[in-house]
């Protein structure tokens, strides 16, 4: 059967990858939130955030990739909400292929798609003056980065997608995770905030991982924040995938 | 192997919570035969096929499916039926012959192109395969739901409510798709709510009521469960949907209808 993983998996990816070519507003829409944001915060309330001499675009960019991401991943659950709910799962499920072939289909067209919208938003930035001397190595790195993140909070809509009862529910939960990144490193330094604030902001992954890409654009020394963001991203990856596993168990037979 | 048995049930029982679904159900369907399984909503029906199809696992009982336990050969058996559930299960977003198109890869077999363009032409959908399903009709989605299911010709399909919230015509032109299916010997089994069509395309029937068989074999098998026939007099008026049929002038339909 093992054979099979890839063949049904590409078969169900390009499947999606086609509903994606069909309604690419579910990429606009992606992005549009996080471009408003930068927009927003670059050109209203930057002027008022002092970041130590740089750029704002510069400094604000890699949280504004995260909200990106979190953003994105409810479609993903939001499309696989609509293949359970519909009787879709049901034929698959009856029919001989693999068992995790139908949760991977979704799973990369879920990279697929929020990759797109990074690199949509990467240009936004560009045009409103972002700059990085960032070689191929460190470009890299934030795209390893983006794509541990990016397949993290993918497994973790997998379990809305495939619990949800109303189309809500599968939306709602992505909310906090839009908003973790406005209690962290993302948008302003984290000593400007009072103490427990301050500690909570420093001790959430979105900090760490904001820091990483921040030096890697930076041409800094990444220093002990790269590990702990990659700690959070395969930590949080490992956990959401065995709790998607275990509710996608639960649900067949 | 003359008498060839596609589906063997014995003592199946399932709850969810304290409610019990089955109580002990035992079914027997010779291959190659239309079997209907009668009952009202809520009577077990879909529970039934959904555990035939390898959806849900039984509390107690075995069932096998063209000689695989539906527990322990889940592979096998779901290599040997096809589903078509209450709710047309197709791809909106997709055209239909993408649909069909997927279905075949999915099965891994040659040709899915090929494929997908004679089932276009046998369910009469050549001219819609290239429209997006989510422009079809609900006749049109049914017809290609079960086209998706015929896909390597799998012998035995389970049909859950085929033919509910169907028009007249359409439910007429799935009654005989499926008569043609018995015809090239797959099995069907269907679940309905409607007495004519269980009495229109089955070839035994069996009454699922309160999670138990209360009456199962042919038609005419049942029919002695009564006193004889008593003969009267009344005069032939034509139904409802008679009348309904000659009117919007669907040859095919008021031939069937004439029929009945």
């Amino acid at each position: 059967m093992t054979t099979y993983v890839f063949h049904d998996t590409d078969v169900l990816l390009k499947r999606s990858l086609r509903h994606i070519l069909r309604s690419p507003d579910t990429i606009i829409t992606t992005a549009i939130t996080p471009i408003a944001m930068l927009l927003l915060f670059v050109y209203v309330f930057g002027g008022a955030i002092d970041v130590g001499g740089a750029s704002y675009v510069n400094y604000l960019l890699p949280g504004i990739l995260l909200i990106t991401v979190a953003s994105g991943i409810a479609y993903t659950a939001f499309r696989l909400f609509t293949d359970v709910s519909g009787g879709i799962f049901e034929r698959f499920q009856s029919m001989p292929i693999t068992r995790s072939a139908f949760l991977w289909g979704h799973v990369l067209t879920s990279v697929v798609a929020n990759l797109t919208s990074l690199v949509l938003v990467v240009l936004v930035a560009l045009a409103m003056g972002f700059r990085t001397g960032a070689g191929v190595l460190a470009w890299l790195a934030v795209l390893g980065i983006m794509l541990l993140f990016t397949l993290a909070l993918t497994w973790l809509a997998v379990i809305p997608g495939l619990t949800a009862k109303t189309v809500d529910g599968v939306s709602g939960f992505s909310y906090p995770l839009i908003f973790l990144p406005f209690v962290s490193s993302a948008f302003v330094p984290t000593e400007s905030m009072p103490g427990p604030v301050q500690w909570f902001a420093e001790h959430q992954p979105v900090t760490s991982i904001v820091n990483t890409i921040r030096s890697l654009f930076e041409q800094q020394p990444v220093g002990s924040d790269g590990w702990i963001a990659l700690a959070w991203c395969v930590g949080l990856l490992l956990v959401a995938y065995a709790l998607a596993m275990r509710t996608y168990r639960s649900k067949l037979a | 192997m003359t008498t060839k048995t596609a589906i063997e049930i014995v003592g199946l029982t399932k709850s969810y919570g304290d409610h019990a679904v089955l109580k002990g159900v035992d079914l027997s369907v010779p291959a190659g035969t239309i079997f209907a399984l009668l009952g009202s909503n809520g009577a077990g029906k879909t529970t039934a096929v959904k555990i035939l199809s390898t959806l849900l696992k039984a509390d107690g009982g075995t069932a096998a499916v063209d000689g695989h336990d539906v527990a322990t050969e889940p592979d096998q058996v779901r290599a040997a039926i096809s589903l078509t559930g209450q709710f047309a299960a197709v791809d909106e977003i997709l055209t239909g012959r993408e649909n069909l198109v997927l279905v075949a890869q999915l099965r891994r077999l040659d040709g899915p192109g090929a494929i997908a363009d004679s089932l276009l032409e046998r369910f009469g959908l050549t001219e819609a395969g290239g429209k997006r399903v989510a422009t079809y009709s609900g006749g049109m989605r049914r017809r290609l739901d079960i086209a998706m299911s015929l896909i390597g010709d799998p012998p035995v399909l389970f049909l859950d409510e085929p033919t509910t919230g169907l028009d007249p015509q359409s439910r007429i032109e799935v009654w005989k798709t499926v008569q043609e299916l018995a015809g090239r010997g797959t099995t069907v089994l269907l679940t309905t709510q409607y007495l004519d069509e269980a009495e229109h395309l089955a070839d035994r029937i069996a009454v699922l009521h309160e999670g138990r068989i209360i009456a199962d074999g042919t038609l005419a098998e049942l029919k002695q469960l009564l006193p004889p026939a008593k003969v009267e007099y009344v005069e032939k008026q034509p139904s409802l949907e008679d009348i309904f049929l000659a009117i919007v002038g669907h040859d095919d339909a008021a031939h069937q209808g004439a029929q009945r």
